[in-house]
């Protein structure tokens, strides 16, 4: 089954279709969750208007750890299975991923500002993130800087799986070490812990973050797949 | 208009929630026109490349 759809021709086909639906669905998730989260859902008993500040902050970091992993998916299938769809992958979520985390972390700064009185603290969420920052950096930098493509995406392809064990430090750093950063209060063994007010706004950006990562993923994916093509085309010119 | 002034202002919290949402629009909206670009200009570069090979091999436009 997902080796049909992994074929890079039929890949294309499907990315066509499916490409308008994610971008409608964007728009359209976006635009009831900022009306809900900017306008509709109510300021937080203790952190006042501020609270609004979750809606992009939260989905970013959730987004910026579920690009890694899937990353890490797909450089793994890329490693094991050397499919090329899995590489192409991986390499066109980067960029994405790295924007997620950039933007987690500085809407991260702008809410610890008013709450905690600082921008920045070095403790383990934050630095974790700092981190993921870094791996997407490296990745980028090691996929592109080999002269035979193959030889950056095996080697950029490790640091991801090496890399990975930071996801699960990121997520439970704030139960494991102290931190002025809150705990989990809607990924929770006993549910959420956040009014539904605040949790449908919240889900609904989350939701629309995760269909416009879809949406730049299959651009991506499809610019990728030409790139090789031209990359095939130009040795095949020069090689007669 | 002081409806205005007071949903801009936030309770206090508009110039940190503001850039915030912001940054966050125009971060991902220079992803996806990037990447757009990306895609547009590689299907160019490929158009302009194909014809080259198909004259190479002697292969007719259908």
């Amino acid at each position: 089954m997902l080796h049909r759809f992994a074929n890079p021709t039929r890949f294309l086909r499907i990315a066509t279709l499916v490409q308008p639906w994610m971008a409608w669905s964007t728009i359209l998730l976006a635009g009831a969750g900022l009306y809900l989260g900017l306008l509709s859902s109510p300021a937080d008993y203790q952190q006042g208007e501020s609270v609004r500040i979750m809606y992009v902050h939260v989905p970013a970091a959730w987004m910026a750890m579920f690009c890694y992993t899937g990353m890490a998916v797909s450089a793994g299938v890329g490693l094991i299975w050397k499919h090329p769809l899995a590489d192409i992958a991986a390499k066109a979520t980067a960029p994405v991923g790295a924007c997620f985390t950039f933007l987690a972390l500085f809407t991260g700064a702008l809410w610890g500002k008013p709450m905690w009185g600082t921008w920045w603290v070095w403790d383990a969420r934050l630095t974790s993130m700092l981190v993921l920052l870094f791996l997407y950096l490296g990745y980028i930098a090691l996929a592109n800087a080999f002269d035979d493509p193959s030889r950056g995406t095996r080697a950029s392809s490790i640091l991801v799986l090496v890399g990975f064990v930071n996801v699960p430090i990121i997520k439970f750093s704030v139960d494991w070490w102290n931190t002025l950063h809150q705990p989990a209060s809607v990924i929770k063994m006993d549910g959420p812990s956040i009014d539904a007010s605040m949790l449908w706004p919240l889900l609904l950006m989350a939701v629309a973050f995760n269909t416009y990562y879809l949406w730049v993923l299959l651009i991506r994916i499809r610019a990728e797949i030409v790139a090789n093509k031209i990359r095939i085309l130009r040795l095949k010119q020069v090689h007669g | 208009m002081d409806v205005i002034k007071e949903f801009l202002d936030m309770g206090g919290y508009g110039g940190y929630i503001w850039p915030s949402y912001i940054v966050t629009a125009v971060v991902l909206i220079v992803m996806l026109v990037a990447s757009q670009r990306l895609l547009k200009g590689n299907e160019a570069t490929i158009k302009a490349l194909e014809p080259a090979k198909k004259e190479e091999t002697g292969e007719e436009k259908t």
